[in-house]
């Protein structure tokens, strides 16, 4: 195992899409296992994408078990991850450790439902929530060349102007 | 290049004040770092990190026809440009109520004594001529925690609730990914 540099944006191959896995093999366990220690490696990083490290394949982990009272799945390695259904959204802030000395509030979906297969190629499906749902949207952008800077929405008067404008809207 | 400026520059809100500005500060050659560019009460302001070669006479300079032109006033300070360095925000504290005298001294006196470093601070008068009010959202570094704001507040909070002041405090979680 060892840990991995990280791409910094404005490196262009942060920008590319990445292409879904077919094999199973030993290579990717060892990317697995390097993502892993590269993610833990990181401060407070609680989550990976396989485009942050120079490999455009579809594979992404996360790990918010280290966060207070939430619930979570402990560390996923989702593979060829799809997003079946979303609901509800949130503004909250956020950081990459591909953009040092930056972050930024930004709008997630609260609640997803996503299908996955695992380091073996099994297909799982997860429902999860806050902050695990929240990584886990951050970290699929990664497959499709996008950055939380993409999605950025206004540091100030996030919170209660969003309320009252939500209320002339209804 | 050899020095930073902060840009102070305070005018009645027109067309084209960032544009011009900016404009000949970089045919001049001159690099920008962070600002903070806002309308407030009619007036817009801008505080600007400029860096350059030149002294501060030959950026007033610089700037002089569209100043003149344009009614603006401008303050320039030489700076340390302190770039990469930024403190990330823990804790936000919004305020909101009735518009009157001494709520922003009240409430960032008793924060600061409970240890915040206030990295972004602002505030609104909104409502109708008759009946004003006030909201503020602050958003700092806990360096007691947050509970320690928390408890500074709670006097505040008691002694206004009669004028219908609110005040809440948050945490910010940020998310490292
Ligand atoms: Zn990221």
């Amino acid at each position: 195992m060892s840990i991995l540099d990280i791409l910094k944006y404005p490196d262009p191959r942060l920008k590319n899409p990445s292409e879904p896995v077919t094999a199973f093999d030993e290579p990717l366990q060892t990317l697995i296992a390097d993502l892993e220690e590269t993610m833990r490696a990181g401060p407070g990083g609680v989550g990976i994408a396989a485009p942050q490290v120079g490999e455009c394949v579809r594979v992404v982990m996360v790990d918010v078990s280290s966060k207070p009272k939430i619930k979570h799945h402990g560390c996923l390695i989702l593979v060829n991850p799809e997003i079946t259904a979303w609901d509800g959204y949130a503004v909250a802030r956020e950081g990459c450790m591909s953009v040092p000395d930056y972050t930024g509030n930004v709008i997630r979906a609260v609640n997803i439902s996503l299908k996955a297969q695992n380091a073996v190629g099994d297909t799982q499906e997860y429902d999860m929530e806050g902050y695990e749902a929240r990584a886990v949207q951050h970290e699929m952008d990664h497959l499709d060349g996008l950055l939380f800077l993409d999605r950025l929405v206004s540091r100030r008067h996030d919170l209660f102007r969003r309320k009252t404008y939500q209320k002339k809207a209804q | 290049m050899k020095n930073w400026f902060m840009l102070t520059l305070v005018g009645q809100d027109q067309k084209g004040i960032v544009a011009q500005v900016t404009a000949a500060l970089y045919q001049a050659g001159c690099n920008l770092g962070e600002a903070s560019m806002l309308r407030l009460g009619g007036n817009f302001s801008m505080m600007l990190m400029v860096n350059t070669q030149a002294e501060s006479a030959a950026l007033e300079q610089l700037l002089q026809p569209i100043t003149q032109t344009l009614g603006l006033h401008l303050h320039l300070d030489t700076i340390e440009g302190q770039l990469h360095q930024h403190q990330e925000a823990d804790v936000r504290i919004s305020v909101h109520g009735a518009d009157r005298s001494g709520i922003v001294a009240q409430v960032t006196e008793a924060l600061a004594a409970a240890g915040l470093n206030i990295v972004d601070l602002a505030s609104d008068v909104a409502g109708s001529e008759g009946e004003p009010i006030y909201i503020m959202q602050i958003e700092g570094v806990a360096t007691q925690g947050i509970d320690a704001l928390q408890a500074a507040l709670e006097p505040l909070k008691q002694a206004q609730e009669d004028e219908d002041i609110q005040v809440h405090i948050a945490q910010i979680e940020t998310l490292m990914m």
